[in-house]
């Protein structure tokens, strides 16, 4: 086992390590191309300046302007993808004639890549915005539904026919079986699907979007303001990182009785 | 436990998809489970020991023959009661529901049923909780944090709460240690004593077997069907000691005689494990 304080200095050692890789491969390698990138001094520098060269740091309005677009059109589709897709798909696991009919919809459309759909989603929404959140929420969805219908299938179906022998109906074991059983995974999901959201909405920031950290990434590679796509970058690394754990913050919470089980063992009947 | 009910299965068949490979689960099985009496069930691993339980339970119906509670009929081949309170199982790898409280697990029955309000029934599987033992202080546990011998416990409780007619033990102590099992053998017999209900226990243990019940039914090999039915005289309430007792031990004896011949049979046949 790896204790807190050697794992902390494993950590600080892997950072230090890979930004000295970051920099021997900016100024020591024989390649010239790899001079372009800018290294983490100088990323670090502009990122902090308060008069940035290429406008944007921690101290310019623009820079979290950028990350409020594309925090918002983050958020919106993820809340659709869980609003629309962990009803979806506890009705797929629950009802298997609801599978019938909605399960081979979704495993055609699944397979084509969220990018495919922006030139339809321009065409048929009204504007880019709504077309970026489109493509970035249809990957949300998919890794919510799937999940879920994943969770409500792993529950053992003792649980289910315990219920009706207790004399549950069915709406009972939907709300005191089927959803609290398949939250572990919904959780797993949504995880999932935060990160395949930032994943899809960056790219739909570069085709069709006048703000956001994709679309300044793009257009910083444009402009050749170098360091400026690095501290983009960095930051859809914080952003993703932040999401991520607010999910599994209120995971959490929600499944209590999952911690306890794992975490408490079994020291209560001992005492 | 007001009214413990008889279960009577006649003459029942099952046949796994008929159409197909055709596998004879159950084969013209005709046995009673008297009101309040102990009834366990031995036999080989896939003898169909569970098949019955699951069509008593109303989670299957047989494909002929019929099983009646109380002289009502449960389920033949066309009519099949859905499963309820009346006939509760304890399932083999436990069936607690991992996301509720000890309480909120054993009240569950009569919240959903509406019996009882929240309150009444979490006082009442309080009180279970204590009589069975001073176990009140794992109330608020989750199933998770309490050993398996004790989730058992609670999961017969849960059962108990409804007044079932009749308790239906899918081999609940199967994957015990021995101490444990001991207890837990103790602790169902004292539900039997004091509640009288009826209960069929499926078993792989011979002793466990004639150590709790009245009777004791051998199942054949696949097709299953009772080849055996014993009367177990042994007086109540049942010790520890009673298990060598020269009774006791003849029993065994005629037990083991009639499984074994089941188990090679099947040994031979080269099963695999269905149970």
């Amino acid at each position: 086992m790896i204790n807190r304080s050697s794992k902390k200095l494993l950590l600080i050692i892997g950072i230090t390590t890979s930004v000295i890789l970051w920099y021997g491969l900016v100024q020591w390698t024989p390649f010239k191309s790899f001079n372009r990138l800018p290294d983490p001094l100088t990323v670090i520098i502009e990122w902090t300046s308060t008069d940035p060269d290429y406008g944007l740091s921690i101290f310019s309005k623009d820079y979290y302007l950028h990350i409020l677009y594309s925090t918002y059109r983050a958020t919106v589709a993820f809340f659709l993808a869980l609003v629309l897709g962990v009803p979806l798909g506890i009705m797929m696991g629950w009802r298997p004639n609801f599978n019938a009919y909605a399960g081979a919809l979704l495993d055609f459309l699944r397979p084509i890549p969220p990018l495919a759909w922006v030139p339809i989603a321009i065409l048929i929404l009204p504007g880019d915005e709504p077309a970026v959140i489109f493509v970035t929420f249809l990957v949300a969805f998919f890794a919510t539904t799937l999940n879920t219908l994943l969770g409500v299938r792993s529950i053992d179906p003792d649980f289910l026919r315990a219920a009706e022998c207790l004399g549950a109906n069915s709406s009972d074991v939907l709300r005191d079986i089927i959803i609290p059983g398949a939250l572990p995974t919904i959780f797993t999901g949504l995880q999932i699907a935060m990160g395949a959201a930032w994943f899809s909405l960056v790219a739909g920031e570069m085709i069709a979007a006048q703000y956001g950290l994709g679309f300044m990434i793009l257009e910083s590679y444009n402009l050749v303001q170098y360091p400026t796509i690095v501290i983009m970058m960095a930051t859809l690394g914080i952003v993703g990182y932040s999401s991520s754990a607010l999910i599994r913050f209120v995971g959490k919470r929600m499944i209590r009785w999952r911690e306890q089980a794992t975490g408490m063992g079994q020291g209560l009947e001992t005492r | 436990m007001s009214a413990a009910g008889s279960i009577s299965v006649s003459s029942v068949q099952k046949i796994y998809d008929p159409k197909g490979a055709s596998v004879h689960a159950v084969e013209d099985c005709s046995c009673e489970i008297p009101s309040s009496k102990f009834i366990a069930m031995v036999g080989p691993s896939g003898c169909g020991k569970s098949t019955l339980l699951n069509m008593i339970a109303g989670f299957d119906s047989p494909t002929t023959g019929e099983i009646r509670l109380d002289g009502e009929l449960l389920v033949d081949a066309s009519f099949r009661t859905p499963p309820n309170s009346d006939r509760v199982v304890v399932f083999q790898n436990g069936a607690l529901f991992p996301w509720k409280t000890v309480l909120e697990n054993i009240a569950y029955g009569p919240i959903v049923q509406k019996t009882k309000t929240r309150e009444q029934a979490e006082e009442e599987a309080f009180e279970l909780l204590r009589k069975a033992g001073n176990l009140e202080r794992i109330a608020n546990a989750f199933p998770g944090q309490i050993s398996s011998g004790m989730q058992r416990r609670v999961e017969i409780l849960r059962a108990l709460i409804n007044q079932p007619k009749v308790l239906l033990l899918d081999e609940p102590f199967r994957a015990m240690d021995t101490v444990s099992k001991s207890k837990m053998h103790q602790h169902l017999l004292d539900i039997h004593h004091n509640l009288k209900p009826s209960i069929l226990l499926i078993t792989h243990d011979l002793v466990e077997a004639i150590f709790l019940a009245d009777v004791v039914l051998v199942m054949t090999t696949r097709p299953g069907t009772i080849k055996l039915s014993i009367e177990v005289d042994l007086p109540r309430p049942r010790s520890k000691e009673m298990i060598l007792s020269e009774r006791f031990i003849e029993l065994q004896k005629q037990a083991i005689a009639a499984v074994h011949e089941e188990a090679r049979k099947a040994f031979e046949r080269g099963e695999k494990e269905l149970a």
